[in-house]
């Protein structure tokens, strides 16, 4: 059978050859077999344009991806010296005490890492032989790409990644840091982030996903996340994306839960100048919860989207969502929600809620609330509200003789403090606390 | 300390107070009672300075000052302060950071120390016990899942740091019970001075038992029909304020013109 390329994807179908023939020839087989699928689908499939009826990407207009294009970065990773130079770079990004896996240009860099000796935590790369048949059971087995084009060309160009494995019963002391840095070295990098996380029976991390890239060039970073979260475990999952103003950012995070297990994300989004997120929560055991919570800020004419589709597969499952925008500028935000109660799946209880801030007229939001409930003993609610700065409690402030602009900076920040008390770990929690802060004097 | 002449002002266009007349000195309680519409809360707010309340003539002068041309947080920094009959719930802004944004700035514009965070908590937790409040409630977002009575105790607890010179409260008495309201008139007297005064807006007499006022002015329907000593309040308490709305505005009785 032959299929029809898109005309977008023939640059990218002509860097896959050519990685094929050198370099990825000497990987396992399946992994060649594996790229090679997804290669094929998104040969076919192109990049998702924003036509009608095409619900997913209603809202955001990826055609500026599909017409620039962005090259893969070559095998060869930066000189030694060049990623001594990013190292001031990386320390402003992190908390000293963590655990940590950097990725400079896709390139995992081993002299900037260090990594907890409790769990297995490597590249992926380097884990390809020695965790075959635990990586093989879950890599690109829960993130599908067959009909969705950035899946399908992350996992046509998988190598590099983060790989994570905790035993049963087992915990992360400290969060695991994974950096995921572009570089300006060259102009319209494609770097393409993959984390794969095996959290065993009864263990607990704490996974923190920073992405962040130079202001000033364009570039895309195009990133899978895949946490699987076997019975009665616990992830805390936060992921801050601080990309630069020319930078797009895709990113993909599925997670599957087992009995009992609970997954917990915070999701940041500050920079970018488009950027799209979907995140996806399979509770797949009875028991199983998830709590999903999100901010984004942002101004000038940045687009942030975010996807939450959380399928309720099996009964006594529940889920709490909660996403806040604060919007400056032209800025414009999406948020689609989209909660499952599968059939059978009885005494489900989900919670969704969306609420935005807008600092300008200019700034714009979309959501989309969705709903498919195939079972009849279930509890679900939704809320979404936006609006502009409060003027009663405004008044409020100034009445105890604080001035217009701090008691604007006050509830602005306050606003984003419902997101930010909910991080449980001190030391993440302070980390965004600055970025946050930090955002917020930009807007 | 105060002085209201002839104030008129507007809410969205319709006229609210029709000629105010009021002086207050130092040292003096003064309360305002009135039935609900008559203005009482709109005077509260346009004294403290509150957008969409427009003056429409009249004046006002407070400590020899033009206090209608003044920013709300100019006046709160002269030593102003309002007690909201409705205090606002302020998410994700904890007390003691309000509290704390407040004196600072209160401070600064009298050229006073502005307290870092460990002084400034020493200073809350002196007052927190004078108003008897919770400590937890200072770590808690300000008024955001308050009952009634936490939320009009934490307007007193406010005033006790501020330490203005002239407080207005409009309605501090409202929804509290007997021991409640009780313990709120108690500390507002703790926080008497012979230099500070009070202007207690209030629909019912009861609080007044226990703040006992130097001046009590009937207003209705922006005016204020009788001045008098306490004993108006009871007079109030015992006979209503029909008998007032009628002196008023005689035109009240006949149905309205369309």
């Amino acid at each position: 059978m032959t299929t029809i390329a898109a005309p977008e994807a023939i640059p990218y179908l002509r860097s896959f050859e050519s990685l094929e023939q050198n370099g990825y020839g000497q990987h396992p087989d399946w992994l060649q077999a594996l790229r090679r699928d997804a290669m094929d689908a998104f040969t076919a499939l192109g990049f998702p344009t924003a036509r009608r009826g095409n619900e997913e990407w209603k809202y955001t207009d990826v055609g500026p991806i599909a017409r620039a294009s962005f090259r893969i970065p070559t095998q060869s990773c930066h000189s030694e010296s060049i990623e001594e130079s990013l190292a001031d770079r990386v320390d402003s990004l992190t908390d000293p005490n963590w655990h940590r896996l950097v990725f400079i240009d896709g390139c995992f860099t081993p002299h900037l890492s260090s990594l907890p000796n409790i769990a297995t935590v490597s590249n992926l790369a380097d884990s390809l032989d020695s965790h075959t048949p635990l990586i093989r059971q879950h890599l690109a087995r829960h993130t599908p790409y067959a009909s969705h084009a950035f899946t399908a060309l992350n996992t046509a160009f998988l190598h590099q990644g983060s790989f994570l494995h905790l035993p049963p019963e087992t915990s992360l002391d400290r969060p695991l840091h994974l950096i995921y840095l572009t570089t300006a070295a060259e102009t319209h990098t494609l770097s393409q982030p993959r984390t794969l996380a095996v959290i065993g029976r009864g263990s607990k991390a704490t996974i923190v996903e920073t992405y962040a890239g130079p202001d000033d060039t364009p570039y895309l970073s195009n990133a899978i996340s895949e946490l699987i979260i076997k019975e009665n475990a616990s992830l805390d999952y936060y992921r801050l994306q601080q990309h630069g103003d020319e930078g797009y950012h895709v990113g993909t995070t599925q997670a599957v839960l087992g009995d009992g297990a609970h997954f917990s994300s915070t999701t940041l989004d500050l920079g970018g100048a488009l950027v799209r997120n979907n995140l996806n929560a399979l509770l797949d055991a009875p028991e199983s919860s998830c709590t999903l919570n999100g901010l984004y800020l942002a101004g000038e004419t940045q687009k942030i989207d975010n996807q939450v589709i959380i399928d309720h597969a099996k009964p006594h499952t529940n889920s709490r969502e909660l996403y806040k925008g604060i919007l400056g500028g032209r800025a414009r935000a999406a948020f689609h929600g989209s909660i499952t109660v599968r059939k059978n799946a009885q005494k489900v209880d989900a919670k969704q809620e969306d609420k935005n801030l807008l600092l300008s007229d200019k700034a714009q939001v979309n959501v989309k609330p969705a709903f498919w409930i195939y079972a009849d003993d279930v509890k679900c609610g939704h809320g979404a509200a936006s609006g502009q700065i409060d003027e009663n409690s405004l008044f409020y402030l100034r009445s105890r003789g604080i001035d217009h602009e701090q008691a604007h900076r006050l509830l602005v920040r306050g606003f984003a403090n419902e997101i930010i008390e909910t991080v449980g770990c001190p030391s993440v929690k302070s980390l965004i606390n600055n970025l946050v802060k930090t955002k917020l004097t930009e807007l | 300390m105060l002085e209201i002449r002839n104030l008129h002002a507007s809410v969205n266009d319709t006229p609210i107070l029709r000629g105010i007349n009021l002086t207050i000195q130092p040292g003096e309680v003064h309360a305002v009672m009135g039935p609900n519409g008559s203005g009482k809360s709109t005077l509260a707010f346009v004294l403290a300075g509150r957008p969409g309340y427009e003056v429409t003539s009249g004046s006002a002068l407070y400590q020899g000052q033009d206090l209608l041309e003044m920013m709300p947080e100019d006046r709160a920094r002269a030593g102003l302060f309002l007690s909201f009959q409705h205090p606002v719930e302020v998410p994700g802004v904890r007390l003691d950071q309000f509290l704390r944004a407040g004196f600072n700035a209160v401070s600064k514009s009298r050229g006073l120390e502005e307290l870092d965070p460990l002084k400034f908590d020493r200073l809350l937790r002196r007052r927190v016990k004078t108003v008897n409040v919770d400590p937890q409630m200072t770590r808690r977002s300000v008024n955001e899942g308050f009952s009634g009575g936490e939320k009009k105790r934490n307007e007193v607890l406010q005033m006790a740091v501020l330490e203005p010179a002239l407080a207005i409260l409009d309605e501090p008495d409202s929804g509290l019970d007997v021991d409640a309201l009780r313990s709120v008139a108690q500390s507002i007297n703790d926080l008497r001075t012979p230099e500070n005064a009070l202007l207690l807006v209030t629909h019912y007499q009861r609080i007044l038992n226990y703040v006992v006022p130097d001046r009590v002015h009937v207003l209705v329907n922006g005016r204020i029909v009788k001045s008098g000593g306490k004993d108006l309040a009871l007079d109030i308490e015992a006979n209503g304020y029909d008998g007032y709305e009628e002196a008023a505005n005689p035109t009240l009785a006949q149905p309205a013109s369309p």
